[in-house]
């Protein structure tokens, strides 16, 4: 295969960085038997047909064993023999129409306590419903033996269920009290493990009432809020690792002997020569060695138009190489790069954030002392009335069981997945329960311009002053390139509907713009000093000119594309009580005009630090503050922020950080999240509140002493169905009242595509 | 009262066998794609089980 001649793949990695096949190697796993597996994350797939396409594609390729595609997650799993060198995956994904990007092996390794939890629940799932079959006979009044029969038989079975499905709770709420503290587990376990150990102990003396049906079923119940809990986050997590990875994975290394070599990121040293193609980031900060190139520093500072790059120039790590590829010498080594130091005041920033405590955690701390203390009292009460320690304790233990906090283990969590899929369907993600809570909490919110107000492409803005004959060539000769300006000026043609014009000689001056000739005219199209020959006609132009034969024949002004619905958007997070500013790492000028625009207080060329200082103070002056942005240096200040969102087209480190990530182009997916997660503040207020009423009613009953394993059954039963119903009326909401921003639920997965694919 | 020592077994037989099977198709990953298991079942090629996500599942399960 070509891929083994030393230089060759420079080639290949001229033509498409991906198809470095070191880097697939890199990115690959041994699973044993001589076979590799490559994981490959395709959000293009989206049908049955697709998976044949894919399988098909891949499967023929020299070397590998069996392709799987999963529809669900939109990856791909490639089993290869290691002896052969990798065949072109993605490049033949590409080929058939696919975009595809290395999935990070090992990424999957959470899933793990996903599945640990869905055993946990079939286990406890089966002890209730046969623990509560033996329950209803004796109910129904059997005799001493057989009811002595079936509480043995009902031990038996839920003893090895409670081994098998409690320490999830078991060993959260040890953790909790080893520091001293106390979270919604401890009651659980203490309810459960009581009411167990009792139920035994009645067991062993004949007693009548047992209670390993109330036992059991509570573990089942909380197992499947918990459940809830930890989907809801897997989902957004899977969702959000399908986006494509923009950090670069390595680089192709100049070494001394002259050959060339793809080393991973962290294995490449300043004073390294690195092949920088287009299209590719930069892996580490470094110095242009030789080349002309322009680079895309909207991610990494906040400048929305391209910067041209000459020997000399010094490269951000993360930024895009867009027209010509580049030797560049590195500068630092990656843990010292940009891209570090934004994750190092990230982390700093998440540090520096007081640790928030989930809703539940925070009513159990005044929920557990109360419960625990009017067990105690219970206690000490029929101690004093009749002397009797056994029956003191079963009435103590029944209150303890009936005030098992159901309603914040299930029904916090049910709301919550309620309202998270509200939002996944309109395309917006959210990273946990806490995340809604937070949200609901803001009262300010402070925007990125770049790629946040404004979208990650350009559009030109001066489209109806130019001549249609000048665009008409203009577009044409953009057509050939994938230069930002270029793909703005060819979408201008074709919202135009120009002819395409014939062209003859077409070639792109890299960092300067692009050539061609009609009949025995020479058109250019880019940068004015390029393509001008008169130098007076140089200082009136601003970003791009069409040329003929040197003299000028149209200029175009870019500017980033306004995102849709901003000032819809803008209005109605004022209208939720929220104050909305502008603070943006770009050029002063383009900033206040967007502000003016939309007429928002705004601050311009704001440092990453600046930033994150400007929302610690904020947030010490009381306010709760909603970061919105994508660049890697508002990073930082997302995770400073009370509350955070980013688009999906945000960078790795700042979409990991974000609470929420929205899919869509729209910003109206800012105002609906508020506006969601305060709903669902609402009902989970409403539950908490039915909780306490619940108690208000049950807990005189069980001090009283009139508690039995029936009552109790029909207690904590009907309790949570009330709670769970009361948070699915979260979902009727939508039909009745908000229309849903963006497209439908099923539009995601074209949504991501067409995102990837501006890329 | 002879009738419950072989109900009881039998229902709570049935009961672990119902459980055994879910654990058993938890663990060869039957769960992991539900909406691609939707789209296989109407291709005409025959496909057999998905031998790579178990050998994905089999891994973690060897760490326990």
């Amino acid at each position: 295969m070509s891929c083994c001649a030393p230089g060759a793949e420079l080639a290949l990695a001229m033509v498409d960085p991906h198809t470095a096949n070191e880097e697939v190697l890199l990115a690959s796993r041994i699973i044993g038997d001589g076979v590799r597996q490559t994981d490959l994350s395709v959000p293009g797939i989206h049908c049955g047909g697709c998976i044949q396409k894919v399988e098909a594609a891949l499967g023929a390729l020299p070397g590998v064993e069996k392709a799987r595609v999963n529809l669900s997650t939109k990856r791909v799993a490639i089993r290869w023999q290691a002896d052969k060198p990798p065949a072109p995956f993605i490049e033949t994904l590409n080929n058939i129409g696919y975009d595809a990007y290395l999935h990070d092996a090992g990424a999957d390794e959470t899933d793990e306590t996903l599945k640990e939890l869905i055993r946990a629940l079939a286990v406890a799932g089966f002890a209730a419903s046969n623990i509560m079959l033996l329950s209803v006979s004796v109910w129904s009044g059997a005799e001493a033996s057989i009811r002595n029969m079936f509480h043995w038989i009902s031990a038996l079975i839920a003893f090895p269920a409670l081994i098998y499905s409690g320490p999830v709770f078991f060993s959260s709420a040890w953790r909790a009290l080893r520091h001293g503290q106390t979270n919604m587990d401890v009651p659980i376990s203490i309810g459960v493990l009581l009411a167990f150990g009792m139920s035994l102990y009645e067991t062993f003396h004949h007693e009548a009432h047992a209670y390993f049906d109330a036992a059991i079923s509570l573990l089942f119940f909380l197992l499947i809020g918990r459940t809830l809990d930890h989907m809801m986050r897997a989902r957004t997590r899977t969702a959000v690792q399908g986006l494509a990875r923009l950090s670069s994975r390595g680089a192709l290394v100049v070494q001394d002997d002259g050959t060339h070599a793809y080393l991973p990121v962290n294995e490449i040293q300043p004073d390294m020569h690195i092949l920088l193609a287009t299209g590719e980031r930069v892996p580490v900060d470094a110095r242009v060695e030789t080349g002309q190139s322009e680079i895309d520093c909207a991610l990494v500072s906040g400048e929305s138009l391209p910067q041209p790059v000459a020997p000399g120039a010094v490269l951000s790590a993360g930024t895009l190489n867009l027209t010509g590829p580049l030797t560049i010498v590195a500068t630092a080594v990656a843990k010292n790069s940009f891209l570090a130091e934004m994750v190092r005041m990230m982390e700093a920033a998440e540090a520096g954030r007081p640790v928030y405590r989930r809703i539940a955690d925070r009513a159990s701390r005044l929920y557990a002392p109360v419960v625990h203390l009017t067990a105690l009292l219970t206690f000490i009460g029929w101690m004093i009335v009749e002397g009797d320690l056994h029956r003191a304790a079963s009435i103590a233990i029944a209150v303890l069981i009936i005030t098992c906090p159901c309603a914040l283990g299930l029904a916090v969590p049910m709301v919550q997945v309620v309202a998270a899929r509200r939002l996944f369907e309109s395309g917006v993600m959210v990273k946990d329960g806490g995340a809604l809570e937070r949200i609901a909490e803001v009262d300010t919110a402070i925007f990125d311009k770049t790629g946040t107000l404004t979208m990650d492409r350009l559009r030109l803005m001066n489209r109806n002053d130019i001549d249609p004959a000048a665009l008409a060539i203009a577009a044409s000769i953009a057509a050939h390139s994938r230069h930002p300006c270029s793909r703005a000026l060819a979408a201008a043609g074709r919202d135009n509907a120009v002819t395409p014009v014939a062209l003859n000689d077409l070639s792109e001056q890299p960092g300067a713009g692009m050539q061609a000739t009609i009949g025995t005219t020479t058109y250019r199209l880019g940068r004015a000093d390029w393509a001008l020959t008169a130098a007076a006609e140089q200082s009136a132009t601003t970003d791009v000119v069409l040329s003929e034969n040197g003299r000028q024949r149209a200029a175009f002004h870019f500017d980033s594309d306004v995102r849709p619905d901003v000032r819809e958007a803008v209005l109605a997070i004022s209208d939720q009580g929220c104050r909305v500013e502008i603070m943006s790492g770009d050029r002063d000028e383009p900033v206040r005009h967007l502000a003016s625009d939309l007429g928002l207080a705004y601050r311009a060329s704001v440092s990453p630090a600046d930033k994150t200082k400007h929302i610690v103070d904020l947030t010490e002056a009381g306010q709760r503050v909603l970061m919105v942005g994508d660049g890697l240096n508002d990073t930082p200040a997302l995770a400073a922020a009370h509350a955070s969102m980013a688009p999906a087209t945000a960078a790795d480190v700042g979409r990991n950080a974000a609470d929420l990530v929205f899919l869509h182009d729209s910003l109206l997916a800012v105002p609906q999240a508020i506006a969601v997660a305060r709903n669902a503040r609402q009902l989970v207020r409403q539950n908490l509140i039915l909780a306490i009423g619940y108690n208000a009613i049950a807990v005189p009953i069980a001090i009283l002493g009139h508690v039995t394993p029936l009552v109790a059954a029909v207690a904590m039963s009907a309790s949570s169905l009330l709670v769970i119903a009361n948070a699915l009326r979260l979902h009727g909401w939508r039909s009745r009242k908000e229309p849903r921003a963006g497209a439908p639920a099923g539009d995601i997965s074209s949504q991501l595509l067409a995102m990837e694919k501006a890329r | 009262m002879t009738d419950y020592f072989f109900l009881i077994p039998v229902a709570l037989a049935l009961g672990a066998i119902a459980l055994g099977a879910f654990m058993w198709s938890l663990r060869s990953g039957q769960y992991d794609d539900l909406a691609g298991a939707a789209e296989r079942i109407l291709f005409e090629n025959r496909d057999g089980p998905d031998d790579i996500a178990r050998a994905h599942e089999d891994k973690p399960s060897h760490r326990n």
